[in-house]
């Protein structure tokens, strides 16, 4: 397994744990990301660990952009969502937040992609994991997500948040926003 | 903590975190003023994501420096208490983006540093330095194409383009000395692998805006011409006060003021 797919916590990685961790993982889809509703905080890639040690619960998160407004709001959902159902269970709940390794869209599972295209946002192509330079000539083929058409084209590089870029489909003239690949 | 202040490098450490932090946070601030006031709409929201994206990388710097700083010490207090000698940021961040080829060309001559600047923090030995530099890089990258794009736009533009980015240029040029001082506090913790060595990527930074400045039909400006300094002793320019007065307003106004 490389480095990169080791980092993707998909189903089959939820599923091998024992199922009271198990089971805080899924109770965690709820928290979905403010920005994009339809993404929970797994499908984001910000939730990377679930632990209990001595019946404490411990939760780490890796935030996406330094400057990413709702990563606080993100941190207070998913404590509080763990206090409604387990405040009686465990003797302490904490949500950490690491910095390293850095958040990357590669973390990101396939489903993560559908779940984009089905908001209506192009998923983010390519890796980041490689030579970061490329970003700088690196153009690459943006799919509609109204009608699927590669004709498609950048209107700004910076959208609506940090983590996406404003488009336009030249087939159906609908402007959709793209994830950066980062 | 206290194991930690004894050690000589301690002051040094701290001191290098803030002068990381406030060249972001200032740099930040004056380009959120700029809202509002861009061009045009795409480009509002993408300088003020830029903006964003500092201000967040200069709160991971100031909450590690209060980490280090220990006794209650806040983010927020470094921030909006401090006055102006306190503050090292360095002369270029603080300067008016006075107009659009001014807040261009800084923001090119500070991004194109950064982006060489992060990805050696990457390698720090300090493991703090090191996991918010690596999210920082990416984001520089992103900034350098933005302000890239611009300079080349502006300099190969209209006549009157091309004029007012070679005015600006010419102002700023003797502020970049200053991201290659290197001075104590910087060589006891370069010693350590600490801090970034800048020397060692200077070459590099100049070749990366020579090729720019080419594509733009700008000259290139001479790294040996007279330049500024002072901004990491606290010595500033006019243009810091005024920031810091806008800036620090509400909470020394209402110093308990909370969210």
């Amino acid at each position: 397994m490389n480095k990169t797919n080791s980092n993707i916590i998909d189903e089959d990685y939820i599923n091998q744990f024992p199922d009271e961790i198990k089971d805080i993982w899924n109770t965690l889809e709820n928290v979905k990301d403010p920005e994009i509703p339809n993404m929970s905080v797994i499908d984001m890639a910000i939730l990377r660990e679930v632990n209990v040690v001595d019946n404490n619960l411990e939760v780490i998160i890796t935030p996406t952009y330094s400057g990413c407004p709702a990563i606080q709001v993100i941190e207070s959902d998913v404590n509080l969502e763990l206090q409604k159902k387990y405040s009686k269970v465990y003797n302490k709940i904490t949500v950490k937040s690491r910095l390293a390794p850095a958040w990357s869209t590669d973390w990101m599972p396939q489903s993560s992609k559908e779940k984009f295209m089905e908001a209506k946002i192009s998923p983010p192509v390519g890796s980041s994991d490689d030579n970061l330079f490329k970003i700088l000539n690196h153009n690459p083929e943006i799919i509609c997500p109204h009608c699927n058409s590669k004709d498609t084209i950048m209107q700004s590089f910076f959208g609506s948040t940090a983590c996406k870029s404003l488009y336009k489909c030249n087939n159906c003239l609908m402007p959709f926003d793209y994830f950066k690949c980062h | 903590m206290s194991l930690l202040k004894e050690n000589s490098n301690y002051n040094s450490l701290v001191e290098y975190c803030l002068r990381i932090a406030d060249d972001r946070m200032i740099l930040g601030q004056v380009l959120a003023e700029s809202c509002g006031h861009l061009p045009m709409l795409e480009e509002d929201i993408a300088i003020t994501n830029i903006s964003l994206d500092l201000i967040g990388q200069a709160t991971s710097f100031y909450e590690y420096s209060a980490e280090l700083l220990g006794n209650g010490e806040t983010a927020d207090n470094l921030v909006f208490f401090r006055g102006e000698r306190e503050f090292k940021n360095i002369l270029l961040v603080e300067q008016d983006n006075s107009d659009f080829a001014y807040l261009i060309v800084k923001q090119f001559l500070f991004d194109s540093f950064d982006l060489l600047f992060m990805e050696a923090l990457t390698k720090s030995q300090n493991e703090q330095f090191a996991a918010i530099a690596a999210k920082a890089y990416k984001e520089s990258l992103y900034h350098f194409r933005h302000t890239k794009s611009w300079v080349i736009r502006l300099g190969d533009g209209t006549d009157e383009s091309n004029s007012k980015i070679n005015e600006a240029l010419e102002f700023l040029w003797m502020y970049v000395g200053e991201m290659f001082e290197i001075d104590e506090v910087e060589e006891s913790l370069i010693k350590e692998n600490i801090a970034v060595n800048t020397n060692l990527f200077k070459e590099k930074w100049l070749t990366l805006i020579n090729d720019t400045f080419k594509e733009a039909t700008l000259s290139m400006p001479n790294i040996n011409d007279f330049m500024q300094t002072g901004g990491r002793k606290g010595r500033h320019t006019e243009c810091l006060g005024h920031i810091l007065a806008e800036m620090q307003y509400i909470p020394r106004a209402y110093p308990t003021a909370n969210w």
